[in-house]
């Protein structure tokens, strides 16, 4: 049996699940019921000083959702924990104490101040709590004090916070990143460079998730008026998953531990993450929107999977995809793939047809003498995927690797087997330049 | 499917009565046996319906709609929260949508050719999903079309059916003054008079009559029938152009002795007569319920005689199951009601006591080269009515052999012309159809173009 025990930045719990600071992690109640439930940790939602926070008794989260309102993306204008500080302190240090094989981190926004820093650090370190996860994410209410993104926005903010928080106390110190930025390497190396143990990312994305078309209020509307909030669920892995690459595969950053954060929903999406670098993940919105109970899911899903492919821990599978992420420019152009339809499998909803025709290749059939019919025409094909995609059966069409020495009937070449990228190929101008 | 048939605890004295006899039930199971087949799709069922449709590409739904609805269109339109456009899409091409959800087969048409029928066994609910869409539209009082400025011509449509009013609804859109006559004392043809009670509640087909007619520029007079009131020498002098849609007036006999014995019926004045009680239970039924035939209308006759609290219903077909005219659907409705369908068996002679119905005797039939044969071996049942539901049949002579026929219906081209000039057709009267309430308003819709293209010229 695949033993899925975590190490992170040296602090241990039973699973690579932890819940992310956020209002799931907001009191002793909820930590316990998590605890129960089977969460390897917790990042207790963000401390702040005293007098504490009021939030907004209007809605504070915003959706979209897909098919059969299946939530897909949820956005919070919640701010950090509206308690006061000491009530959540006394709270965590009884949660560690009843949990001690559980993880507890403890977020912390505070004002870019070093006396504050080495201030709530104190506090937080007479808990017995395991770690700290620095705020410099949260793209909403905050970030108007010069708090959450507002330093994450800024490198600089970053490496002087963290070096503070380094500085007064021994704790492992996780850098939280925001997402809204041109490019998250910055921010990681910055972390790094104050002496950061861990980066985790993303925090919530900026959104507005609708607009009410009666009041022409954005949504989630506060007496008529809205304000961007946090964006986060599966809509957002996608954008998290190529954040944690991209920090697991800089030179700079490369071996920084990375907690994985956005959108994970099933073992599948830890697992991801994982495999991309993240040496364990958290998680929010699965919770928020069906209860603590996923995690078994998550712990069972891992380990089978974990079974079936030989994996004997979270280390053997850790990073695993990392290498396998590069640069565009590096891609084999000598590799060709065709979509394969499965007519077995195909229910004749005609979709692939009308995205390839309408907006692609035109090289999808509708009619084949005279009857209904879906059929890849190899000749136009480009394997661009599109209609793997948009088929509502999976496993019905894919995509297929032409080998080696089989003729495109595209571009009426035989398939080469040598790799050959554009830094070499004969279009590319810098290519041509090179060779003279 | 709805759950059990005759609802009810304890035998009630009537239900016992010997012969045909009223009040078999107490009083609340009539209205509860009469209620609506499939109750109507609140919103959240709507929508959950509406997200299983893939928006197919040429999709086989709306192919499979002899009016050629965008389906795909309308059920996005719900998806997205616009149930009133939804109705349009519909009306567009069937003004009469809302009576089509709810009689028409689905589960031989758009829903047996949905993808997802295909792809789990569960198609998207195609049906309840239109009239979801269309009773919305009609409860808002919602018109969507306006007359053209009047043209000053004048086209009679015979028949107030849904070919009838589905033509009328379409010429006065293109600005024709309308008159329909009508031969009953009420509009709507087999909306009104020949569907089984449960699938078309609370008046709804005189509500779609009134709703249809509402663009104006229809005049409908009722009791005018063909033939018994105006001659077609008459309307073809007094107008422009002529629809004829006046459906099947005939009934086939089930030809063997004792046909005309008293308790043996027509199940479709039966079933008219159902439609049109104002009471049910004042309307007699037999214990012993015997109904011949294999199509819509014995399955209709046979699940409503036991509704009203028939003790034994037994409809008897002389060919196999997968023969039936009624879908697969509609014969386990009928068994789920507790109708007992048997197959093979032709009625040989009606039997009487005292000149009252007491039975019938069939004789079982084979194939023999691929004809109807008897076997001569025989079985009687018991039974205190009888009814025929084995086929109408056009009644050609208001026609005086002014228009020609083919198979014994009125032969019309692809655009409803029929032989005679300025006079078209559609509806079970014309040759070629299927029988289906949607296809007589696709006909219907069709001619009224074909009318206003010949007016226009």
């Amino acid at each position: 049996m695949a033993d899925i025990r975590s190490s992170f930045v040296g602090i241990r719990s039973p699973n690579p699940f932890w819940l992310a600071s956020a209002p799931p992690t907001d009191k002793e109640y909820n930590v316990v019921r998590a605890f129960k439930a089977g969460w390897g940790g917790v990042v207790w939602k963000t401390l702040g000083l005293d007098p504490h926070i009021v939030n907004v008794s209007g809605p504070r989260y915003g959706a979209i959702w897909g098919a059969d309102r299946r939530l897909l993306g949820l956005n919070n204008i919640e701010l950090i924990t509206d308690r006061p500080l000491q009530v959540n302190l006394d709270e965590i240090k009884r949660v560690k104490r009843d949990w001690p094989d559980r993880a507890v981190v403890v977020s912390l926004m505070v004002p870019c101040e070093q006396a504050c820093w080495a201030d709530i650090m104190a506090k937080v370190e007479d808990t017995g709590a395991d770690g700290v996860e620095l705020n410099f994410g949260c793209p909403h209410g905050m970030s108007e004090r010069g708090m959450g993104s507002a330093v994450g926005q800024v490198p600089e903010y970053i490496e002087m916070v963290t070096r503070w928080v380094k500085a007064a106390s021994r704790m492992p110190v996780i850098v939280k990143l925001t997402p809204n930025i041109t490019d998250i390497r910055f921010p990681a190396r910055a972390a790094h460079n104050g002496g950061a143990d861990a980066v985790s990312l993303i925090n919530t994305v900026s959104s507005i998730t609708a607009v009410d078309l009666d009041t022409f209020s954005p949504e989630p509307s506060i007496d008529g008026k809205g304000s961007h909030g946090g964006y986060c669920g599966p809509a957002v892995k996608p954008i998290a998953l190529n954040m944690v690459a991209e920090i697991a595969r800089d030179a700079e950053t490369r071996g920084l531990p990375i907690s994985g954060i956005g959108g994970i929903t099933t073992w599948r999406d830890a697992a991801e993450f994982m495999a991309l670098g993240a040496g364990n993940v958290q998680v929010c919105t699965a919770a928020m929107t069906y209860g603590f109970k996923i995690v078994q899911e998550m712990i069972e899903g891992l380990k089978n999977w974990m079974d079936e492919k030989g994996h004997a821990d979270l280390a053997s599978f850790t990073g695993r995809a990392v290498p396998n992420v590069t640069d565009w420019q590096y891609l084999n152009l000598n590799y060709v793939a065709k979509a394969r339809i499965d007519q077995d499998l195909c229910i004749q909803c005609g979709r692939c047809h009308i995205a390839c025709e309408d907006t692609s290749h035109q090289a999808i059939t509708a009619m084949v003498d005279g009857r209904r019919h879906f059929e890849v025409i190899e000749e136009e094909c480009v394997g661009c995927n599109l209609c793997v995609n948009v088929c509502p059966v999976e496993g019905c069409i894919t995509l297929e690797p032409l080998a080696a020495g089989a003729l495109d009937r595209r571009t009426g070449r035989t398939v080469s087997p040598d790799y050959a990228n554009w830094t070499t190929h004969p279009n590319n101008p810098a290519a041509a330049a090179a060779a003279e | 499917m709805t759950d059990g048939a005759v609802t009810g605890g304890a035998i009630t004295g009537g239900l016992l009565d010997a012969g045909v006899a009223a009040g078999r039930l107490a009083p609340d199971e009539y209205a509860r046996n009469f209620a609506d087949l499939h109750p109507p799709l609140d919103r959240h069922e709507a929508l959950v319906a509406a997200d299983r449709c893939y928006f197919c590409y040429d999709a086989p739904c709306l192919n499979a709609c002899p009016t050629e609805i965008d389906i795909p269109l309308f059920i996005r339109q719900i998806a997205t929260g616009n149930t009133i456009g939804a109705a349009k899409t519909i009306f567009d091409q069937n003004i009469l949508g809302g009576m089509c959800a709810r009689v028409c087969p689905t589960e031989t048409l758009c829903e047996q050719a949905c993808v997802r029928e295909a792809a789990e066994g569960k198609p998207v609910l195609i049906g309840q999903l239109q009239r979801f869409a269309t009773d919305a539209a009609m409860a808002a009082g919602r018109q969507f079309y306006q007359r053209a400025a009047p043209t000053g011509k004048r086209v009679t449509v015979v028949g107030a059916g849904p070919a009838g009013l589905a033509c009328a609804h379409r010429l006065a859109m293109h600005g024709h003054d309308v008159t329909m006559l009508d031969a009953r004392e009420k509009p709507g043809g087999l909306n009104e008079f020949g569907i089984a009670a449960y699938k078309t509640v609370d008046g709804f087909a005189q509500a779609e009559v009134d709703y249809v007619t509402a663009i104006g520029g229809i005049a409908i007079e009722q009791g005018k029938a063909l033939g018994r009131d105006v001659s077609l020498a008459e309307i073809c002098g007094g107008c422009d152009a002529v629809f004829l849609g006046m459906g099947l007036a005939g009934v086939n006999v089930l030809g063997v002795p004792g046909d005309d014995a008293d308790g043996v019926a027509d199940a479709v004045d039966w079933i008219a007569e159902l439609r049109q009680a104002g009471d049910l239970a004042a309307l007699p039924v037999g214990r012993r319920v015997v109904v011949i035939g294999g199509g819509m209308t014995a399955i209709d006759a046979a699940v409503q005689a036991r509704l009203l609290g028939a003790e034994e219903v037994t409809i008897c077909y002389r060919r196999g199951k997968e023969h039936m005219n009624a879908s697969p659907w509609e014969q386990d409705l009928a068994a789920s009601k507790g109708v007992t369908i048997r197959h093979w068996l032709r009625p040989k002679r009606v039997l009487a006591d005292n000149g009252r119905l007491c039975g019938i005797e069939l004789e079982y039939t084979t194939l023999a080269d691929g004809r109807l044969a008897g076997t001569g071996e025989t079985l009687t049942l018991a039974a205190d009515q009888v009814f025929r539901a084995i086929g109408q049949s056009f009644v050609a002579d208001p026609l005086a052999g002014m228009i020609a026929l083919e198979g014994g219906r009125i032969r019309v081209d692809a655009e409803g012309r029929t032989s005679m000039p300025k006079v078209w057709a559609g509806g079970d009267c014309v040759a070629g159809g299927d029988d289906l309430t949607v296809s007589a308003v696709a006909m219907g819709r069709d001619a009224a173009e074909s009318i206003h293209r010949f007016l226009s010229l």
